[in-house]
């Protein structure tokens, strides 16, 4: 299978955006070659803003920017784009609804040896919770690029969730990318697989062997957190009866949350929540990192099994 | 160089002591807000608006238009009363300060007050808006200018140092940021809760041209917004040495004035000495 980091992505689809249209200016804090931001900075460096180490300036002198009509892309790494700038995110961009896209990558576990420091685990939560701002989490590199598209299109803040290391391409450059529409993969009966980011392809795995073992579970790749797209939340949960969610963050806040909240008024229904239980990172492989939390296709199918048996 | 005559002078020092008798005004009237840091404003603004800047209230989203950034926000009484004097909206609006449903909130908020450039109000955040500003200027080769206002108890936030330097290290001539340096803060005196003295010296070494002025002397100020439009390749700091509470003596140079509203008595005695 084919495989593309969202991050990779990222940096192709600004350039494609810069191409396209000139207010478009992206901003970065010393860590573009990672975030691949340099891409953009290689081809439109006039259009291009180093911050330095400094997350806080860069995301104020993004509002700046958006106040005169450009339309900014700041990055950095989650943890320090969503919680060295928390509060210059909400005063200055979400409180006075400005068009900054906060792109961070190197977010969840994924981001491997470095450690729980810079495994950020809590950015949805918080993203979230600030009124006026969508939260985009693409599962693959050719959503990442339709998305990058959308939300440049969509006025307001939006926080746009990338990862570090590569993962399959789960669609082809036909598919439609809606901000907050969320995505049914695979029709099922049993039950509903809800997930977001490097969890979407894990889900069509486990949905493909829990066929094999005469389970029949939906997917749905739910790539915008919010709006959340609680019409189709419902339909699954009528058609199925238990919702199953996995995403690379806490439990705490993130799409769980998003998705029983849902549930929990309009039509309550067994859910199991996956994710990290309230616990910090820490260094190892991306690989080992997922198996040690339980992020892995064993654990969604033993999951879905228990699941399934509290309907 | 525009020219300082003694018409403007005194035009600008009459705006003044309207925007301070409106301060008092809308203070009374809401019963609670920031007075002292808003009279120490009145003269630089007065001279922005009234003078310096190029900006036209029956368009306030000119693309060209000259920029004002309130960092420290809670300075908002002194803008609203500019912006009513100058037409932005009706001077009525001021009696609706912090009312529920106004547009004239504690804090300036872009969306609902025509001629508010940014929303401001958690310190250190306007100085690095203003910065943004005057970046998208020279990539777009706008000529407008970028005007900040920051208090110096504000300065104490890491974020203003963060902006200080990125507005020097992009050359930033089209940025001009003032200091109102009244010495005081909510706690107490600067000195005594965290000093950033000494502050010209740190504007300088941050590699701003830097001025040292008496914040309350319109020609001062009006020559000093001269200097900085002649300064090329970086930013300019005016250092205004100001009083907290100027123009009501029972106000000056008090630290309990920074979040206080006078009461009906208190703005009597007030309007009595501004006239």
């Amino acid at each position: 299978m084919e495989k593309q980091a969202t991050r990779d992505a990222y940096g192709k689809a600004l350039v494609e955006l810069g191409r396209q249209y000139n207010d478009v200016v992206v901003l970065d804090a010393d860590l573009s070659k990672s975030t691949k931001t340099a891409d953009f900075a290689k081809v439109f460096p006039e259009r291009f803003i180093n911050a330095g180490i400094a997350e806080q300036n860069m995301i104020g002198m993004a509002a700046g920017m958006a106040a005169t009509g450009k339309v900014a892309f700041a990055s950095s790494f989650a943890i320090f784009a969503t919680g060295r700038a928390f509060e210059i995110i909400r005063n200055s961009l979400a409180y006075a609804n400005l068009n900054v896209k906060v792109c961070a990558t190197h977010a969840g576990v994924t981001v491997g040896e470095d450690g729980g420091s810079h495994q950020s685990v809590e950015d949805i939560a918080i993203m979230r919770c600030v009124p006026n701002m969508s939260v985009v989490v693409p599962a693959d590199g050719t959503s990442t690029r339709k998305a990058v598209e959308a939300i440049y299109h969509r006025p307001g803040p939006v926080y746009l969730r990338l990862g570090r290391p590569s993962v399959p391409i789960l669609y082809d450059d036909n598919m439609d990318f809606r901000v907050g529409q969320g995505i049914e993969l695979r029709n099922g009966t049993d039950a509903t697989l809800i997930a977001c980011g490097i969890m979407v392809a894990k889900c069509l795995e486990a949905a493909d062997r829990l066929q094999e073992a005469g389970i029949s579970v939906a997917v749905i790749d739910m790539h915008t957190i919010k709006p959340i797209d609680r019409e189709l939340i419902i339909c699954k949960a009528r058609e199925t009866g238990a919702i199953l969610t996995a995403e690379e963050h806490s439990v705490l806040g993130g799409l769980g949350s998003a998705v029983c909240e849902v549930v929990c008024e309009e039509f309550p229904i067994p859910v199991h929540r996956m994710g990290l239980n309230d616990v910090f990172g820490q260094s190892g492989s991306p690989d080992e990192l997922l198996d040690y939390y339980g992020l892995t296709v064993e654990k969604i199918i033993e999951n879905t099994q228990i699941l399934i048996k509290k309907k | 160089m525009r020219e300082i005559t003694d018409s403007s002078i005194q035009e600008v020092r009459e705006k003044a002591l309207l925007i301070r008798r409106d301060i008092i005004k809308m203070l009374g009237e809401s019963g609670s807000g920031h007075t002292g840091g808003s009279l120490s404003a009145a003269d630089i603004l007065s001279c922005l608006y009234f003078w310096e800047m190029q900006i036209n209230p029956q368009q306030p989203h000119q693309a060209d238009r000259d920029r004002f950034v309130l960092s420290k926000g809670h300075a908002a009484p002194v803008l609203y009363a500019a912006l009513a004097e100058k037409g932005y909206f009706q001077r009525e609006e001021l009696d609706r300060l912090r009312k529920l449903g106004s547009m004239l909130q504690g804090h300036p908020d872009m969306r609902k007050v025509p001629g508010v450039d940014a929303s401001t109000g958690s310190l250190g955040q306007g100085i690095s808006w203003a910065v943004g500003m005057a970046l998208a200027g020279k990539m777009d080769n706008r000529n407008y200018r970028v005007y900040a206002l920051l208090g110096d108890g504000e300065i104490e936030e890491g974020l203003v140092w963060e902006a200080l330097m990125a507005a020097h290290h992009y050359h930033l001539d089209n940025l001009t940021a003032f200091l109102d340096h009244n010495g005081l803060q909510i706690d107490g005196p600067i000195e005594k809760v965290m000093s950033p003295e000494p502050v010209a010296d740190k504007f300088k070494a941050f590699g701003w041209e830097t001025l040292v002025i008496d914040g309350h002397d319109p020609h001062q100020i009006m020559a000093a917004l001269n200097t900085a439009r002649t300064i090329k390749g970086r930013p300019t700091a005016i250092i205004a040495n100001t009083v907290k509470g100027k123009g009501c003596s029972f106000m000056e140079n008090k630290a309990e004035w920074h979040g206080t509203a006078p009461n009906q008595e208190q703005v009597a005695l007030a309007l009595g000495e501004l006239v």
